[in-house]
């Protein structure tokens, strides 16, 4: 049971500001189905250009739900200088705290924020092109994770994990977030979870492999980007290059155009053998 | 610590201490304190209610009593039965287990793989259910254990045990198996199957939580984990936990007695339960139907997420859990599921309830009438859900009517 403060309890249970603002000047939209949280925001200017209403929709936890709660609430009245100084911190501290397992939900508003002012500048929703993708199962950037490490003095992978989930999925990025935060803090830092074995798989017949591209395809990866307007088609397969092309944008999710190939991919290597490789043509 | 009345449907989880357990254990805290291994009759007499307790046993699993080891718990039980296998055969460096193991067995086999013994976990298909055929192919001449639980604890699908024993046995292989959640609900007469070890857990059949149940097949090589004294037949070292052996023991009987309500009344109250539940608008039920335990029905609703489901749910007084990665740390959802290839959509908003011999309609009654508002209270929360719907609607769309 996580230690949850009354006011993220208040939040949750009687959220604030939820829904769609009508013909908003700015949307912003993070987090996806797959990832486990998402929150869409939306807000409206007064003629003074400060935010006159704000709401929010969220798939997630009770703190994902009273996160954006706050966040509506600490927006409000302010103009988009002064809301672009919220960070997550902020977030956390409106609510009394979240449990450090939880200090992802109070990012995950941040970056909603962040998202639904460069929509109204007309922008990108996430900067895109910044950085690696260091974390394949959650789209977390090396750049990010700098951020997030600097703006809340993370020192372990552990920490890095609670605030962006990055290294909570699968576990092989953990040595990588590890060099990463020793590089930022210069200074040796412990991974924390080693590895999971890999399940070992009988050689596959082509047709077997295609099929079971196909049935991984429809039962893992299509459901989640249908939930976020995209889709996905199987175009060919040599040897262990799977062909594929995308359509539609995982416009939401953190996770750019090329980390979608590549949760694509790390789905495929479960479901069907890890020698598999994702290649994104156009169709 | 709180007015409302508590409806426990967690019972895979743990279960309420039955009344007669607690009853039968009072008198070894206190007033029966001799150690069994004592020559003086003080400690003996305390050794004829341990063996009693061996024998009570053993009638509930169909074994004979020399046959039971008393454990701390059901993964000290797994993990002795493991470890005892390989140290009992050096040369054999496979294990064979599955994907939706639990972790008292999982991560002591992924320890296993990353010291360079060899494991193969057996995938599940959509149903939760093992293909015999691959169970059997994945055995080798090098296999030193097979361990597969018996029911699974998130969705109670059943796996075919005995068979799969019998595999094992004909390729030199010890079979051991996690019963958990098995004993008390599936009929077990062990004298009948090839089972080599079985281990389970006495804070599931109504002990208080601290005891556990390891079988070991007469014959079936041995080494223990714990070392030491020669308590257990020098099978597991350490001072007997006399009230709690005593208790596994009065639960064993109780398990027998009540092995048939589990199967007809709390069957019935289970599946009126999850009938019910379907009846909310995009839910599904994850784990062959047609092979599950009597009493937990695992169902997902989609587009909401199953943390704030049990919130929800927690401050109406029904205790249930979920596969939701946010009521873990480990921000994936349950590897259970997702070995059963459950798409997101319907992993993240999954909740098990389990149910035991002490729940009544009432409590159902209490589920049914509060579920459907808390699911449309959080849809209407969610951003996918508005979405879901105008896809549906979209799809529904009239255009091309049938000839």
């Amino acid at each position: 049971m996580w230690e949850y403060t009354d006011k993220v309890k208040k939040y949750f249970t009687e959220p604030v500001n939820v829904g769609e603002v009508e013909n908003p000047d700015g949307v912003g939209e993070v987090g996806s189905l797959a990832c486990g949280d998402a929150l869409k925001l939306t807000f409206k200017l007064d003629e003074l250009g400060r935010i006159a209403d704000a709401k929010f929709q969220t798939f997630g936890c009770a703190s994902a739900i009273a996160s954006s709660s706050a966040l509506t609430e600490l927006i409000k009245g302010k103009t988009l200088e002064e809301a672009e100084k919220v960070t997550n911190k902020d977030i956390a501290e409106y609510l009394g705290g979240l449990p450090k397992e939880k200090m992802h939900c109070s990012v995950m508003g941040e970056q909603a924020l962040t998202a639904a002012i460069r929509n109204y500048r007309g922008l990108e929703p996430l900067p895109s092109e910044e950085g690696e993708v260091v974390c394949q199962c959650f789209g977390v950037t090396d750049k990010e994770i700098e951020r997030v490490a600097r703006e809340n003095g993370l020192h372990t992978v552990e920490e890095i994990t609670n605030y962006t989930k990055a290294g909570g999925g699968c576990g092989t990025c953990v040595d990588k977030i590890a060099e990463l935060l020793a590089k930022i803090w210069s200074e040796p830092v412990q991974a924390t979870a080693p590895k999971a074995a890999p399940v070992p798989k009988k050689k596959l017949t082509n047709i077997q492999k295609i099929k079971l591209i196909e049935e991984t395809l429809e039962r893992e990866v299509r459901p989640a980007l249908r939930a976020d307007g995209g889709d996905i088609e199987l175009i060919d397969i040599d040897g262990d290059k799977v062909m594929v092309s995308l359509r539609g944008t995982c416009s939401s999710c953190a996770a750019s155009q090329a980390t979608l190939g590549q949760f694509v991919q790390s789905k495929l290597r479960e479901f069907v053998t890890p020698e598999l490789s994702v290649e994104e043509v156009k169709p | 610590m709180s007015h409302v009345r508590t409806v426990y449907l967690d019972n895979n989880a743990t279960t309420q201490t039955a009344a007669e357990v607690v009853a039968s254990m009072l008198p070894f805290f206190a007033e029966y304190y001799g150690n069994p291994s004592s020559m003086h009759s003080f400690g003996g007499q305390v050794k004829a209610r341990i063996d009693t307790a061996r024998q009570q046993m053993a009638s509930l699993l169909g074994a004979d009593p020399e046959e039971i080891i008393f454990t701390s718990c059901g993964t000290e039980s797994d993990n002795t039965a493991l470890m005892s296998s390989l140290r009992s055969y050096p040369n054999k460096r496979h294990v064979v287990t599955t994907r939706v193991e639990h972790p008292a067995v999982l991560n002591c086999c992924q320890d296993l793989a990353r010291r360079g013994y060899e494991v193969t976990f057996l995938p599940v298909d959509r149903q939760g259910n093992l293909d015999l055929n691959q169970v059997e192919d994945a055995i080798r001449d090098d296999t030193a254990i097979v361990s597969v639980m018996w029911a699974n604890n998130e969705t109670g699908v059943v796996f075919p045990v005995p068979e799969i024993a019998a595999m094992a046995k004909a390729k030199g292989a010890v079979f051991h198996t996690d019963a958990v959640q098995a004993v008390g609900k599936v009929p077990i007469s062990l004298k009948d199957t090839q089972i080599d070890m079985l281990a389970l857990s006495g804070h599931k059949l109504h002990t208080p939580k601290g005891v556990g149940v390891l079988y070991v097949r007469k014959g079936t090589p041995f080494v223990p984990y714990i070392m030491g004294g020669h308590q257990e037949h020098g099978r597991r070292a350490g001072t007997e936990n006399v009230p709690y052996i005593i208790g596994i023991g009065r639960a064993a009987q109780l398990a027998q007695e009540r092995m048939n309500d589990e199967n007809t009344r709390v069957k019935a109250l289970r599946d009126r339960l999850e009938q019910g539940l379907l009846k909310v608008e995009a839910t599904m039920v994850n784990g062959d139907p047609a092979r599950r335990l009597p009493n937990t029905s695992n169902v997902s609703f989609e587009y909401v997420e199953g943390e704030s489901i049990l919130l929800m749910l927690s401050d109406l007084g029904v205790c249930a859990s979920s596969g939701s990665a946010c009521t873990s740390g480990s921000l994936e959802p349950s590897h259970v599921l997702r070995a059963m290839g459950v798409p997101f959509t319907a992993a993240h908003g999954s909740i098990r309830f389990s149910l035991s011999y002490y729940n009544t309609d009432k409590d159902i009654d209490h589920v049914l009438k509060h579920m459907p508002e808390i699911i449309t209270r959080l849809r209407q929360i969610s951003p996918f859900w508005k979405k879901a719907q105008q896809t549906a609607k979209a799809c529904a769309t009239p255009g091309w009517t049938a000839p």
